[in-house]
């Protein structure tokens, strides 16, 4: 049951975007969100989510699964569109009057918007970034970037190596999870009372165990981190050494071709407006 | 031969560790040599202290009294405990305990990585490790895609790619299936063939025969130790401090209680078959 979670879930492969380098694809996907954000009108959101579409194509990766990982997320859209078409007013007529319920036509509009940017966001960024960037390449990625800090005494490789590590366990930790709830369920335990509190209290035979084994296993791993000459990054070397190709240039020549559009588009809606 | 591992009148007391002034001696008193190149089984019950005499051979811990050494350096010298640690590698119980990283060709890397070695040398040395474990189709997979048994042997390329000299396998087998099992001793016997010095932590009586050196614990110190048919036909003494004997030794024992002529120290299925069915012919 807890395996269905692809979020920020790494699916190898060869492609055009699996190819760049982790530094270009977190600053992309910087650009990416903000200017989900500049995006405002019909053009510049439908040229948004065919961007998207585009990069699920260059991945490589099927849309299947890409579709699955807007499953959790359902919930926050469809949240979203209600507050948004139920409490945006406005001042031309109302499409639907009933009594305290006044559903605006610019309501629908703003819940449509509303979808289409969470879409194109969730859909870009995690084909753009964790999709398509193994963590440990991701990590590696983030840490480069934030290598100034360092002299400002900020420990950029711990952080980086405590998230590797958090990402290396959560598999683990979600299939232990499993296991424990089978585990109470067969000792007669119900998962499904109601309540919230019921519910959380219910939560708290798998929670301490969880909790004990992950102490358990961060013990060990201590442990054979350091049998293994770990020392923090001291003299440190990588496998893999990061270099910017010339594929990283058309990649960044793209982003701001794609901010300029959607810039114009954004511009469209002045003249013609809806 | 020479000695790789030496231990002298070492004692480990984890109270010095914990400092609640309990006194808990894990080791008492043990002097103990391993040679370069041997395959050394070492076998005890729980609590005899394998676990901790594993530990100190590559300066996880420190004895509390005595001296360690590895290859002539003093495991207790800080300045020198990553050229112990890099000598002398270990593999754990726990297979998903062990692995830092996300995929298995990174993790492979991290050991080298630690070591400051160059990066095209560390893909090198990482590319061989893993064929070396038979690993190498799957460098790029996931270590949650992986079965107990093969995630056990990225375990153990991870050490080979530090390139030490010894490899200390602490109860690495017992959390396996038998297939996974049958995987990683195969994996060590190939390693030891190919002039690393292995010791061996087990449980199972039936990986320690395979071994030129059978070191039993009891209680902190050493109980007996030997070759593997001087240390298994003493069966008894085996049996007084809650150790089994391998199954096909258990059998010729019994057989041979009952009056039945078998010679003493079968190890092997083969070699036992061989002399039951010698014994079957006379009998006809």
């Amino acid at each position: 049951m807890l395996k269905d979670i692809t979020l920020g879930q790494y699916f190898s492969g060869d492609s055009a975007l699996h190819r760049l380098d982790p530094r270009t694809k977190i600053i992309l996907v910087l650009i990416y969100v903000v200017t989900v954000f500049l995006a405002k009108n019909l053009f510049s959101l439908t040229f948004l989510l065919v961007t998207a579409i585009v990069l699920v194509a260059l991945s490589g990766i099927s849309a299947k699964i890409v579709l699955r990982s807007i499953k959790p997320v359902m919930i926050l859209i469809i949240f979203t569109a209600v507050i948004n078409i139920f409490l945006t007013t406005s001042t031309d007529a109302p499409l639907i009057n009933w009594g305290v319920i006044k559903i605006y036509k610019q309501g629908i509009v703003n819940a449509v918007f509303m979808i289409v940017r969470i879409l194109s966001l969730i859909i870009g960024s995690s084909v753009l970034l964790t999709y398509t960037t193994s963590p440990i390449t991701l990590t590696d990625g983030i840490e480069r970037l934030l290598k100034p800090l360092k002299k400002l005494h900020v420990p950029v490789h711990d952080f980086a190596m405590m998230m590797t590590i958090a990402l290396r366990f959560i598999p683990t930790l979600l299939e232990e999870t499993d296991k424990i709830i089978s585990a109470q369920k067969a000792r007669g335990a119900g998962f499904d009372s109601k309540g919230l509190v019921n519910k959380a209290k219910a939560f708290l035979p798998i929670l301490i165990p969880l909790f004990v084994s992950a102490f358990r296993r961060a013990d060990e791993l201590a442990v054979a981190m350091e049998c293994r000459c770990y020392r923090g990054d001291e003299g440190r070397t990588r496998m893999r050494v990061l270099k910017y190709s010339s594929k990283d240039a058309v990649a960044f020549a793209f982003s701001v071709l794609f901010i300029l559009v959607v810039v114009l588009l954004n511009g469209i809606s002045t003249a013609l407006a809806i | 031969m020479s000695e790789f591992i030496k231990l002298e009148n070492v004692t480990f007391d984890y109270s010095a560790e914990e400092q609640n002034g309990q006194h808990h001696e894990a080791i008492k008193n043990l002097s103990l040599s391993i040679e370069k190149g041997s395959f050394v089984a070492i076998i005890g019950h729980n609590g005899s202290g394998k676990s901790t005499l594993a530990k100190l051979f590559n300066g996880i811990l420190v004895p509390t009294n005595g001296r360690v050494t590895v290859d002539g350096m003093d495991t207790s010298n800080e300045d020198l405990i990553f050229d112990v640690r890099r000598r002398v590698g270990m593999v754990f119980q726990n297979p998903d305990n062990q692995i830092v990283a996300t995929t298995v060709e990174e993790d492979v890397a991290f050991a080298p990585e630690n070591l400051g070695v160059e990066p095209s040398e560390i893909r090198h040395r990482v590319d061989q490790a893993l064929e070396s474990v038979k690993m190498s189709e799957y460098k790029e997979h996931s270590p949650s895609q992986l079965s107990g048994g093969q995630k056990q042997r990225v375990a153990i390329a991870g050490i080979i790619a530090m390139q030490p000299e010894c490899i200390i396998f602490d109860e690495s087998t017992a959390m396996l299936d038998p297939q996974g099992r049958k995987e990683v001793l195969e994996t060590i016997l190939k390693l030891k063939e190919r002039g690393m010095t292995v010791i061996l932590i087990t449980h199972y009586m039936n990986e320690a025969v395979n071994a030129d050196r059978v070191v039993v614990m009891n209680g902190g110190s050493i109980e007996m130790d030997g070759n593997p048919r001087e240390v298994f036909s003493q069966v008894e003494k085996l049996r007084e401090i809650e150790l089994d004997v391998p199954q096909v030794t258990d059998l010729a024992y019994r057989l041979r209680r009952d009056g039945f002529e078998l010679p003493e120290g079968l190890l092997f299925e083969e070699e036992t078959i061989g002399a039951l069915m010698k014994l079957f012919e006379r009998g006809k």
